[in-house]
């Protein structure tokens, strides 16, 4: 074999491990999913969604697990929402290129990169300790909406910056204030993109385990949440706590849960992916 | 050259970016209710001077001037000047036709709601009207409520001027308004500029000198940032006195 | 309307200003119970006892074994993501046609949207039972399934960044090296790959980051048992798994062992930060390099 054959046979070698490794991911994945919707579909039924947790496995249910998780929802999206879009709009379109922006830049791509258990320690000391709020739904809301915060700034200023200048100029010489061309121009023109962050960030929120656990959420909740100030549990917890245990019938269970909360997250990821798409057909600059 | 009433006009001014010296010790005054365009090379400082008189320049970090800017005989960069009241004096039309992602209707009266104008008659009339002076509103009168990113370039650049108009400045800025567009567009914009300076005193930055020749009263050339020469359009183009403005306009470099 | 402007203004300002107010108080809540915790055990027995025992009557406060447990589990979970995700890059820019990948990577990102407590059921119920198949000592808990999964979990993000950093490398580059005849692989790892090293590496620290900061997959499947050991088969315990230990029990605020869970996450927060901060410091570096 000539050294040029030998060449050829490696590309073609590297081709096909290329092909392999982009796969072997998602074959085990759909290997995991085949597995969980196996063990756990027959599980899921009207009574596993509306009862309420139980020691004994067969009459357990996720209704307090997927109530607080919607709650969590709600609350987090409220937070943050307004937060995250405000920091992004003053880093893209006010703040001028001082050594204190490139402080707050570096300090939110710091943030983003904090794992999310220390953000229970945060939560467990600020929230639940020292505002004495315990641990309730709103200091869950809370800590997960600091978690999410940056998430949302950085994609904010993504969308935003997508928008071009011209517009903003446009905006400026007809007499408008720079927050008119924000709230009339250059919001409505990202909104899509910043929609899609959001809902990106929640659907993070929503599979979060770790930071609820350290800031006290219980795995047994025996009543739906009413306010923002009962206590919860939500559906990861859910999980984790039967997952932990060594009856087979538990674990069923999990994988019951395990598939309502992958819906839950598909969904929301689904609605991302179709707004990106719809933003990205309907205006062409 | 003599000017019979002085619309606006330019005392001493410098202007930076930075440590850029962008436009240096210009002199001019421009009349009312005609057209002045500025010529000259890519980064002679015609457009940064054109951007002066709306103030547009404010939002560029390190940007400052020195001197003056009156419009009327009023200082505009003093610090009792409002920038958005100027600027419903004094309208723009950009180099890139920059309609809105919203529709006609939206684009053109937008100048009205920024200002809370709500009533819909007020909207709808001062629509209509603008578009008819933009020579736009026989094209688009069925579509108002259609996206105005659906409209051709020509189209666009004409619903930026009917944007401009609706807030009935006095003045109105183009930065090479046909630079983007075909040679119809183009003629379309050149003869509405002929009809918009019977009420409006016009500024054009243009790249083109047979544009400048076919529009413009007064033609004044930009080189390095300064002012060259300004004359009428007509003398400027047949005797220029000085060497730089001959060789600009008879093609030898730019 | 100026007023309205400035406080509108101000809003925003403060917005972003909560960003470091949140910095500073994750350091002032870790620093402020580390410090209560610091003032009982001192430091050298914290960075030199070899067991962590602070729950037992026996009490040790040696933090090397959580970080061993740590250090294990993201080792291997990098021994899986790197190969892997590094060569889903390459493909993906050297060989993949540009419809497979507008096909491909919004599926691959689908691996890092599913919840980390998916993961360690995952772990837990299938990936251990399957390797104890050949692995004869293999425990039902360890380290080695949490970190495989913990691998996979993290390959979009290495293939992602790395990718991004190989597509910025300038055309001219493999161009040249087409132009010498060399195959695609040649060109791959001959100049696209060193050329891109640096964004490559910046992935790598990132995904490490990520790996030590990673909770619920370990706290399922690697286990509750703080052990100085490399050895993959056996029960660990990660800093992020005694903090949910902890918390999962009835400690009462102020005791020591309250503070223990701050005092390792003061560990944990000083790994993940170095990591991320060293990351931007390349990536400054790497941009100025081309522009």
């Amino acid at each position: 074999m000539t050294n040029s054959e030998k060449n050829r046979l490696k590309d073609k070698a590297f081709q096909v491990f290329g092909v392999f490794c982009t796969f072997i991911g998602l074959v085990v994945l759909a290997i995991f999913l085949i597995d969980i919707v196996i063990e756990g579909i027959g599980r899921i039924d009207w009574d596993f969604l509306t009862s309420l947790p139980s020691r004994r496995a067969a009459r357990a249910g996720i209704l307090t697990a997927w109530a607080g998780t919607l709650w969590i929802l709600v609350l987090s999206a409220l937070i943050a929402f307004p937060l995250g879009i405000a920091a992004g709009v003053y880093l893209e379109e006010y703040a001028k290129k001082t050594k204190l922006s490139n402080f707050l830049e570096i300090n939110i791509a710091n943030l983003a990169g904090v794992p999310s258990i220390i953000y229970g320690l945060l939560g467990l000391e600020l929230f639940v300790r020292i505002m004495n709020l315990g641990g309730i739904l709103l200091a869950g809301a809370l800590t997960l909406s600091l978690l999410i915060l940056p998430i949302i700034i950085v994609t904010t200023r993504e969308a935003i910056k997508a928008v071009p200048r011209t517009i903003r100029d446009g905006s400026f010489a007809l007499g408008a204030s720079k927050w008119q061309t924000v709230w009339y121009q250059v919001l409505p023109a990202s909104f899509g993109g910043i929609l899609t962050g959001v809902i990106l960030a929640l659907s993070r929120a929503v599979g979060e385990a770790a930071p609820l656990i350290v800031i006290g959420a219980l795995a047994y909740v025996p009543f739906v949440p009413s306010s923002p100030m009962d206590e919860f549990t939500v559906l990861p917890i859910q999980i984790f706590n039967w997952t932990s245990r060594p009856q087979a019938a538990f674990l069923t269970n999990a994988a019951a849960a395990i598939i309502i909360l992958l819906l839950i997250t598909f969904l929301l990821n689904g609605i991302a992916v179709y707004l990106r798409h719809r933003q990205q057909k309907k205006i062409k600059w | 050259m003599n000017i019979k009433h002085s619309k606006l006009e330019a005392i001493n001014l410098d202007a930076y970016y930075g440590d850029f010296h962008a436009l240096k010790n210009i002199n001019i005054a421009m009349e009312e209710k005609a057209v002045t365009a500025f010529i000259g090379p890519s980064g002679c400082g015609k457009s940064t001077f054109l951007r002066t008189f709306n103030r547009m320049n404010d939002y560029i970090d390190g940007f400052r001037i020195e001197g003056q800017i009156l419009l009327d005989g009023r200082d505009i960069y003093t610090n009792d000047v409002r920038v958005d009241e100027l600027r419903k004096e004094v309208g723009m039309v950009f180099q890139k036709p920059n309609p809105f992602p919203k529709t006609i209707y939206e684009n053109v009266v937008y100048g009205l709601r920024i200002q809370g104008i709500k009533d819909k008659k007020i909207l709808q009339e001062t629509c209509e009207k603008s578009l008819q002076q933009a020579a736009l509103w026989n094209e688009v009168k069925d579509k108002l409520d259609k996206s105005a990113l659906a409209l051709s370039g020509g189209q666009q650049q004409r619903l930026c001027i009917a944007r401009a108009l609706a807030i009935q400045p006095s003045v109105i800025l183009m930065d090479e308004p046909a630079s983007a567009l075909d040679p119809i567009s183009t003629a379309k914009i050149e003869d509405l500029i002929y009809e918009l300076k019977k009420d409006y005193t016009i500024v054009i930055v243009t790249h083109n000198m047979q544009q400048a020749g076919r529009v413009s009263d007064h033609t004044a050339f930009f080189y390095m940032g300064e002012l060259v020469e300004y004359a009428k359009t007509k003398t400027m183009f047949t005797s220029p006195k000085d060497t730089r403005t001959q060789n600009y306009i008879t093609g030898r470099f730019g | 309307m100026r007023v309205q402007e400035k406080i509108i203004e101000g809003l925003l300002w403060l917005s972003a200003a909560i960003t470091i107010l949140i910095t500073v108080s994750i350091i002032w809540v870790l620093l402020s119970e580390s410090v209560l915790f610091f003032s009982e055990v001192s430091i050298v027995r914290f960075l030199t006892e070899k067991e962590w025992t602070p729950l037992f009557a026996e009490k040790k406060f040696g933090i090397m074994p959580l970080v061993a447990g740590t250090f294990l589990t993201t080792v291997i979970a990098i021994a899986v993501a790197l190969p892997i995700g590094l060569t889903i890059a390459i493909y993906l820019n050297e060989y993949a046609n540009a419809r497979f990948k507008t096909f491909i990577k919004p599926l691959l990102e689908v691996l890092a949207t599913i919840p980390t407590v998916v993961y360690g059921f995952f772990a837990l119920t299938v990936v251990t039972p399957f390797l104890q198949s050949f692995i004869p000592g293999l425990a039902g808990f360890n380290a080695l399934s949490a970190g495989i999964v913990m691998g996979i979990m993290i390959i979009p993000m290495i293939s992602s960044l790395s990718e991004d950093a190989i597509s910025a490398v300038p055309r001219s580059l493999r161009e040249a090296a087409y132009g010498m005849g060399s195959t695609r692989l040649q060109t791959a790892f001959g100049v696209m790959v060193p050329a891109a090293s640096s964004g490559i590496l910046v992935s790598v620290i990132l995904a490490i980051s990520r790996a030590v900061g990673e909770t619920m997959i370990v706290a399922i499947a690697a286990g509750q048992q703080p052990r100085l050991t490399l050895n993959p088969l056996v029960p660990i315990e990660t800093i992020t798994t005694y903090i949910v230990q902890v918390s999962l029990g009835d400690v009462p605020h102020g005791s020591l062992e309250y503070r223990t869970i701050f005092a390792a996450g003061m560990t944990l927060f000083v790994f993940t930060f170095l990591l991320n901060n060293l990351s931007f410091w390349i990536k400054k570096k790497y941009q100025e390099k081309y522009d």
